[in-house]
């Protein structure tokens, strides 16, 4: 249970982190709060011969908000955001996510980037910058590059960044939907222990026209596919219509019927796909209410 | 090896260390500092966790080298320098809030970081926040009576 020897390399800048990526040629890991990669190396299911730890890149922290976008450096971790006014005004539903994503303890050491990297398809924080159309800043020998989310999670644990590429920024669009259109968000999961990976999370953002119509819909899933799972199709059941209970009780239905959820020691695949049914309508539901109720942010 | 400066309890160390030292076994191996217990090593039992800058980590799953300038408290760092019990280990003492021990000191260092940012907790709130620390003697309705009662200001009156 202890981690095997590697190399240690703690560079001030991004450039020189790059640099040690590339001299290690695939077989250095970057090391942001390590609460996801130190575990794994513990158990000796990692062993890179290299750690980039990326504490003394100042260039990697801070959040900014300017044209309706939030730019979070990739080293901000889930207490610094969750503690960030701007995330809370701009981002409720990334703020509620936040307060579910482990424990104290760990929401004080682990990074948003890191998570984002990390790609484990039950978490939270990739969830949710799927569920934005957030995108990840990536910055390589080849220069910097943006990453639309839906692009960047290819399945379990395998993102779009290449060895020798460091994620630098998240960036999260801030409220999204015509001006005179009401907006509505939910987040929901469950899991064994609050904090603890959840069996299945769901998140979703409506837009209500003045008539009351839905004219923009986004659910997405997680912990029921190798990545977040974004329910496109049964989107379009939405858009156009009034958001009655019985129809979001239909695209519940729905989203059940299309998903194939893994079945695992903590959760058979049945038991998954009923609480995506009633997550997706739980947070529809949610979402319909905050719209309603004019706290969408 | 790597040149760190870690203070611990209010006392700087310098010291060369393997980068894959973890910071748990820094505290325990190279300061002898024993009282941070070791139970999963993966970050999920909390009974290794210490206050980095006042905030609560798990110290297996931070690297010694990844804390170097900071400081950390630890259990041993919660009494006071005369060696007079925190209210809260007081009132872990009053309300018999341990069996076997081995997660005391976690559980005392998360609950120290609560009442470090909320003076007033309501119970749900304790058990929230203590929700990542596992007891396996399952006697966690002590540890939120203690929790609560340091909260109030009193050592005892488990039920109040």
């Amino acid at each position: 249970m202890k981690s095997a020897s590697f190399d240690y390399h703690a560079p001030s800048s991004v450039e020189e982190a790059i640099e040690l990526l590339v001299a290690y040629d695939d077989e250095a890991k970057a090391l942001a709060g390590g609460q996801s990669l130190v575990p794994l190396m513990n158990l000796r299911l990692s062993a890179p011969r290299a750690i980039v730890d990326l504490r003394r890149v100042d260039e990697l922290g801070g959040i900014e908000v300017s044209n309706g976008n939030l730019a979070m450096g990739a080293m901000t971790t889930y207490a610094t955001a969750l503690a960030d006014s701007r995330v809370q005004d701009e981002l409720a539903v990334l703020a509620c996510a936040l307060r579910w994503v482990g424990h104290p303890a760990i929401r004080t050491a682990g990074t948003l980037g890191g998570s984002v990297a990390h790609a484990d398809p039950a978490a939270e924080v990739p969830m949710i910058l799927t569920l934005l159309e957030g995108e990840v800043v990536a910055r390589g020998p080849r220069g910097e590059r943006r990453i639309p989310a839906a692009d960047f999670f290819l399945t379990y644990f395998t993102t779009a960044l290449e060895s020798d590429e460091v994620l630098t920024q998240l960036r999260w669009p801030c409220r999204q939907g015509p001006p005179a259109h009401r907006l509505g968000w939910g987040f929901r999961e469950v899991a064994r222990r609050h904090g603890d990976f959840c069996l299945v999370g769901a998140s979703s953002l409506l837009a209500l026209d003045p008539d009351g119509r839905v004219s923009r819909a986004r659910v997405v899933l997680a912990g029921i596919a190798d990545r977040p799972y974004r329910l496109s199709e049964l989107e379009a059941l939405l858009v156009g219509e009034l958001a009655h209970d019985s129809r979001l009780r239909d695209v519940a239905d729905a989203a059940a019927g299309s998903i194939e959820p893994p079945g695992d020691l903590h959760a058979s695949a049945d038991y998954r796909r009923h609480v995506a049914r009633v997550l997706t309508y739980r947070v529809l539901s949610d979402s319909v209410q905050r719209a309603e109720g004019g706290d969408g942010s | 090896m790597t040149a760190v400066t870690i203070t611990v309890n209010g006392k700087a160390y310098k010291r060369e260390v393997e980068p894959r030292l973890s910071m748990a076994d820094f505290l325990r191996d190279e300061l002898g500092l024993t009282g941070t217990t070791l139970g999963c090593e993966q970050g999920v039992c909390g009974a290794c966790t210490v206050l980095v800058d006042g905030r609560p980590m798990r110290s297996c799953i931070r690297l010694a080298v990844q804390l170097d300038g900071r400081e950390v408290t630890t259990v041993e760092g919660l009494e006071s320098p005369d060696g007079e019990l925190s209210r809260l280990q007081a009132a872990f003492w009053e309300n018999h809030a341990m069996q076997c021990g081995f997660c005391t000191a976690g559980f005392l260092v998360t609950a120290t970081a609560l009442l470090n940012e909320m003076s007033d907790p309501t119970e749900g709130q304790v058990r929230e926040y203590l929700q990542g620390n596992i007891c396996r003697c399952t006697g966690y309705q002590n540890i939120v009576n203690a929790v609560l009662a340091a909260a109030n200001g009193k050592k005892g009156g488990t039920n109040a």
